[in-house]
């Protein structure tokens, strides 16, 4: 017994919305960029389930190139927050505010 | 043919004089800024005389060049669903409108630099003046020769961006800044009506060249009163609204003459205020098949004449009389302009631009001599002090106030028998145009007396410097005033100024043969007018000369006026008793002759007068000014919704992109779904 | 799918160049003692000339390469040439700024050449994972050049806001191309045009995917609402990094949006049209009214670059709206976008010299009275914001004149309308600095030191170039119509 394709999508759908809400809502960076780390999986769920829908390979290799470039932000997303750190000591984003107007 | 198929060099040698004062200007001496930018308008004026007299050789008066392709905007759709090829060349256009307009710019421009060499040799910045007013020739010479509408907006930028900067030349001034300010406001606000007409243009016509658009507006395609002609004229009227200080928009030029003296003369009376009067001018074929477009001009025109005229009456500002007067004269070439008669509207501009810049170059002799003074009120007997300028200015004040003889004269009776005339004229117009005539005159020999006649109230240590002006100053306003009185004969007794420009203005009802009026109405009208003028110029000298008492009253409120008697200016025993005791001395005869008949009629003509100044001063006050500060508190109230977007919060701007994300989804179900 | 030839390579010939030439810069990075790193700069903008003969030369090789997924064509031969330059005149403009601001890291330059790579990538791209993949390298690279002066508060802010905006718009974008490929079955952007233009294929879901896309492209030129990350980035990061932001990025990324929105998802036209209309719309005005009450030239020049985002918008809303006669539209944009490239790197960079050690002069304040220092870089200065205001003679007023004029053929009179209301009032704005510099006594803070000559050289190749555009618009007129023709 085969999983119709639109389960897939629900469940990338949900894993989309977790990612959303958890931007919006969370106030340490760390967490804001695992959330978006959730919606890019999301994205890859969603490619593979339409890669075996269709029977072509291209939607994998669009998921690991996703992948590899969320590696990517993550690393400098971390480099990112240790400099902030050393200079402001925080991490929560609502405490970044010097920019404004 | 050499210089006309030069002509290019006209535009191109002011600006290398502007390119040499603002590059290195710092390091050379006064007296190599004078001899480049002096000199270089003088060989531009030489070439522009040598293009006029090829240009009459002609066989067809017009001369058409083609520098190079500027802009090649390609194929494309008009209005009308025709296929259209729009290029713009940098080109130029001398035919008769544009030689005028071209001789007065070089002419009176040249004189107005040989001025400044005497009246700003003692300033700072002198090569920094000669540099903008060099810019401002070369944008000046851009906008008269274009021969399409787009290069025409360039000169007319560039013009409004040289004023901005000149009247703005003390800028350590709060004031003169604060008038480059308005200046540039106001200016922007007819600046975009402009561009907006000539957008349309291109829709309607495919093109912007002049010849083109004045030929297809005469080839019968567009009938009389269409609608899209209409609306291209009133946008580019608001053009001319702005730049010629027209009702509403005049506001900026009297703040403007908080300029330096010359910059008054050339740039806010003689040459860039009077673009508007030739871009309607230029534009007379559109114009005259929209005649509901052109009863605004003329109706505007008359409007801000007379308007401007009744603010001139109390002034106290020598320049500031001046301006009002520029304005309401501006007026006057409108009026003519939208009954018509463009031809005697441009002779008004030529005229104009001779005994005004004649005025303010006279004015600028006496602030010259008086160490910077401009109230006239610390004037008065001047006239045995600074002779010569004296001459001259009595020679300008006769030219505009319309006295017979002087180039004034022709050009407003001119104006004044067309307004009556014309098909598109209007008894009413006239009579507002005769009525600013007299208002005129009294202003203007107002301004005379109280400058040059009477007792001297100039304060004594001003006095003890008193000196007449230096020769570079003086020979300008002899040549003005030579053209102030032969300027006229131009035009009369034969008609040859308006045979001259006719193939410009190919007169629609001219060419019916429609006749309204004879000769012997225009003689009638010509008396009137002559006798209102003289009776302006009695009023002035009955109340500033021979009477200086009731002058009093005319302008200052009756407390004031008591205290400011008894302290200053008035010798005239008689009067002075007169007023201060005027209840006591009902029971003279005398007095009560004079309360009865004169004092009544004084007291009428105050009030009127100082009420339609209070009128204009509290639109200035509160309209123009204020929206000049809504303005500023408008851009600080529609601050306040982007500053509560942008918090500086990374989770706010995160929101704010879902939220867009979730409007444009629900936008399309609510709006494209079935 | 055809095997992989040496011509798939020559075609990206530009790429491997700038790719190969940031690699280099890297590994000698080390080597190089702090003292010498301005060597780097010249080996990279030896590369950077390098990159543009390639461009040059490749020419006569032009034709899709590696599979379709990527297109050697004048089109994206245009956008190398601007991504080229703009990378060129930052370059120029960051030497002495590094060194000023004693940030002496060669990667600087392996960073902008990369940014560079992935820009060309993308207008390359005629696939969508393609683009993604050139998005990504210029994004990461611009990521870290933004938080580039590390011990300063408002760069790191600058490059976290960006980050971490930047990756949530990606991964939008990511959802629509999945979206994409799930509804049609290809990623192809020609294959894509040919299964939606079929008759009846009109997948149901199509316009929530357009939507998604949409916003992470609009986020890289900042379309209002997703411009609302703009202002703060371009004023925290190091100035020659705004440079180079407010440009490379939002050029490829227009011309993402052509190509995608104009080329493989065409049929979908009300929707389209309808998202850059309102797009056009909001971001013109947004862009200048928030302009009006800036005091910090930066963050003044960042809601200026939003403003004139909006006006390529409404170019390409007539491009659209023009329908089989969308030439006139989209040779509009690229004008539109080589002017500002032009335009907006020298006014950078210049703010950047001004800004003096720290960047701590950036009002408009502290330039009061500085015509009568420096009468030379004011002169400059008031060249490029009287060319940013659109005023005759420069490459802005002509840049402003097409868009409208494409605008007004396609019948988008209401559009115009605000168009020409908005340049109007942006005038206001930009002569503010310039009454500062001239109009006002005083001594000013900004930097009075002379210009070091590689910024001196790439603002005279810039007002050159502004002059040019602005006088002889007509040989580049041509350029731009050529390079808009490969597209439908």
């Amino acid at each position: 017994m085969t999983i119709p394709p639109h389960w897939y999508l629900a469940l990338g759908t949900g894993l989309f919305t977790v990612g959303v809400v958890g931007v919006l809502t969370r106030r340490n960076v760390i967490v804001i960029l695992m959330s978006i780390e959730l919606i890019l999986n999301a994205v890859n769920i969603n490619l593979v389930a339409f890669s075996r829908m269709f029977h072509s390979v291209d939607g994998q290799v669009f998921a690991i190139f996703v992948i590899t470039d969320a590696a990517a932000e993550a690393a400098i997303g971390l480099g990112l927050i240790i400099a902030l750190f050393r200079n402001k000591e925080t991490v929560n984003a609502d405490e970044i505010d010097l920019l404004k107007w | 043919m050499a210089f006309l198929r030069h002509i290019w060099l006209i535009p191109l040698l002011p600006a290398l004089g502007a390119l040499t004062q603002l590059l290195a200007g710092r390091r050379l001496s006064n007296r190599a800024v004078s001899i480049v930018s002096v000199g270089l308008p003088g060989l531009a004026f030489l070439w522009a005389l040598g293009c006029f007299a090829e240009l009459l050789k002609l066989a067809a008066p017009t001369y058409l060049t083609n520098l190079y392709t500027w802009l090649p905007a390609g194929p494309f759709r008009l209005a009308n669903g025709s296929l259209a090829q729009l290029n713009v060349p940098v080109g130029f256009q001398l035919d008769p409108l544009s030689a005028v307009m071209l001789l007065i710019v070089t002419g009176v421009g040249f004189v107005i630099h040989v001025y400044s060499i005497g009246y700003m040799g003692h300033e700072g910045g002198y090569y920094r003046f000669f540099g903008y007013m060099n810019l401002f020739l070369f944008s000046m010479l851009i906008l008269v020769l274009a021969d399409n509408y787009l290069m025409m907006f360039a000169g007319w930028e560039g013009v409004g961006l040289c004023s901005y900067f000149l009247i703005g030349f003390y800028f350590q001034r709060k004031s003169a800044a604060d008038a480059g300010k308005k200046a540039f406001i106001v200016n922007r606000i007819g600046d975009a009506g402009f561009l907006l007409g000539v957008m349309l243009i291109t829709v309607t016509f495919g093109t912007l060249n002049f010849q083109q658009i004045t030929e297809a507006a005469r080839s019968g395609q567009f009938a009389l009163g269409n609608g899209t002609l209409t609306a291209i004229c009133v946008l580019l009227f608001v053009g001319a609204t702005g730049k010629s200080a027209q009702i509403p928009l005049y506001v900026w030029l009297p703040d403007a003459m908080e300029g330096p003296t010359p910059v008054s003369a050339l740039i806010h009376a003689a040459t860039m205020v009077t673009a508007g009067v030739y871009m309607v001018a230029r534009s007379n074929a559109l114009f005259v098949l929209a005649p509901k477009a052109m009863l605004l001009v003329a109706a505007i025109g008359a409007a801000t004449a007379l308007w401007a005229a009744s603010i001139g009456l109390v002034q106290n500002d020598i320049k500031r009389v001046l301006a009002y007067s520029t304005v309401s004269q501006l007026g006057y070439m409108f009026l003519a302009c939208g009954v018509g008669a463009f031809a005697a509207g441009i002779f008004h501009v030529m005229t104009h631009a001779f005994f005004k810049a004649l005025l303010f170059l006279g004015a600028g002799s006496v602030i010259h001599a008086l160490g910077g003074e401009q109230d006239m009120r610390k004037m008065g007997g001047l006239r045995r002090k600074i002779p010569i300028t004296f001459a001259t200015f009595v020679v300008g004040t006769l030219a505009i106030s319309g006295i017979p003889g002087f180039a004034g004269f022709f050009s407003k009776d001119e104006i004044l028998w067309q307004a009556f005339s014309s098909p598109y004229g209007h008894r009413l117009l006239w009579f507002i145009g005769w009525a600013t005539a007299g208002l005129t005159a009294f202003y203007m020999f107002r301004l005379l007396f109280m400058t040059f006649a009477g007792e001297s109230r100039v304060d004594a240590e001003v006095a003890h410097h008193l000196h007449e002006s230096p020769w570079t100053m003086l020979g300008p306003l002899v040549v003005l005033a030579v053209l102030s009185v032969v300027g006229g004969y131009i035009n009369w007794p034969t008609e040859r100024f308006g045979h001259f420009l006719e193939p410009v203005f190919e007169s629609p009802f001219r060419a019916a043969g429609v006749q309204l009026y004879g000769r012997n109405d225009e003689l009638g009208l010509m008396v009137l007018s002559v006798a209102v003028a003289l009776a302006g110029l009695g009023y002035a000298w009955l109340i500033y000369v021979k009477r200086p008492g009731l002058r009093e009253r005319l302008a200052e409120p009756p407390g004031i006026l008591h205290q400011i008697l008894l302290n200053k200016y008035y010798v005239d025993e008689l009067y002075d008793a007169l007023f201060v005791n005027r209840a006591k001395n009902l029971g003279n005869l005398l007095a009560a002759f004079d309360l009865a008949v004169v004092d009544g009629g004084v007291n009428a003509a105050g009030w009127l007068t100082r009420t339609s100044g209070d009128l204009s001063r509290f639109w200035d006050k509160w309209v123009i000014d204020g929206l000049v500060n809504v303005l500023g508190f408008g851009i600080k109230v529609l601050s306040y919704p982007v500053r509560v977007i942008q918090t500086g919060v990374v989770q706010t701007y995160a929101f704010f992109i879902a939220l867009g994300v979730a409007i444009f989804l629900g936008y399309y179900l609510v709006h494209f779904r079935p | 799918m055809t095997p992989v030839q040496a011509l798939d390579f020559i075609r990206v010939l530009p790429e491997i160049v700038l790719a190969s030439c940031a690699i280099l810069v890297m590994v000698a990075e080390p080597f190089v003692s702090a003292r010498h790193t301005a060597a780097l700069a010249w080996v990279s903008l030896i590369g950077i000339v390098a990159a543009g003969a390639g461009n040059a030369w490749m020419r006569r090789f032009s034709g899709p390469a590696f599979g379709g997924s990527i297109a050697a064509d004048p089109f994206a031969s245009y956008f190398v040439y601007l991504l080229l330059l703009a990378a060129a005149l930052t370059l120029l403009g960051s030497v002495r700024y590094l060194e000023t601001n004693q940030v002496h890291h060669g990667e600087f330059y392996a960073l902008l050449l990369l940014g560079t790579t992935g820009a060309c990538l993308m207008v390359a791209a005629t696939e969508l994972i393609m683009i993604f993949i050139g998005l990504e390298i210029s994004s990461i690279s611009t990521y870290i050049l933004a938080g580039f002066r590390r011990a300063d508060k408002r760069s790191n802010e600058a490059c976290l806001k960006y980050f971490l905006l930047g990756s949530f718009a990606t991964a939008f974008l990511l959802y629509g191309i999945a979206f994409i490929y799930g509804l049609t079955g290809t990623t192809n952007l020609v294959q894509l045009s040919e299964k939606l233009s079929a008759p009846g294929a009109r997948p149901p879901l199509l316009w929530i995917a357009l939507i998604l896309a949409f916003v992470g492209l609009g986020f890289k030129v900042s379309t209002v609402p997703f411009h609302i990350w703009t202002p703060d980035v371009y004023q925290g990061a190091p100035a020659p990094v705004t440079a180079f932001l407010s440009v490379a990025p939002k050029a490829a990324a227009f011309a993402v949006i052509l190509r995608v929105f104009l080329g493989g998802l065409a049929s979908a036209g009300a929707l389209v049209f309808w998202l850059l209309w309102i797009s056009a719309l909001l971001t013109m005005c947004l862009g200048n009214l928030a302009a009006l009450w800036q005091t910090n030239i930066k963050r003044l020049l960042a809601y200026s670059a939003i403003a004139h985002a909006g006006y390529v918008l409404v170019g390409m809303a007539a491009a659209k709206a023009a329908g089989p006669e969308a030439g006139e539209g989209i040779a509009s944009v690229l004008f539109y976008l080589a002017a500002y490239a032009l335009m907006n790197v020298a006014a950078f960079i210049l703010v950047a010299h001004l800004a003096g050690a720290g960047e701590r002069y950036q009002e408009a304040d502290d330039c009061t009275g500085l015509a009568y220092q420096r009468p030379g870089v004011a002169a400059c200065l008031t060249l490029l914001l009287v060319s940013l205001s659109g005023f005759p003679a420069t490459a802005g007023f002509f840049a402003k004149f097409y868009v409208f004029r494409a605008a007004i053929h396609a019948h988008l009179i209401g559009l115009t309308l605000v168009a020409v209301l908005n340049s109007v009032v942006a005038v206001y704005y930009y002569l503010r600095v310039v009454v500062a510099m001239y109009m006002r006594e005083g001594n000013p803070r900004a930097s009075a030191s002379p210009l070091p000559w590689p910024l001196g050289a790439a603002l005279a190749l810039s007002l050159v170039g502004i002059f040019y555009l602005g006088l002889f618009p007509t040989p580049f007129v041509r350029l731009a119509n050529l390079a808009a023709s490969p597209l439908p």
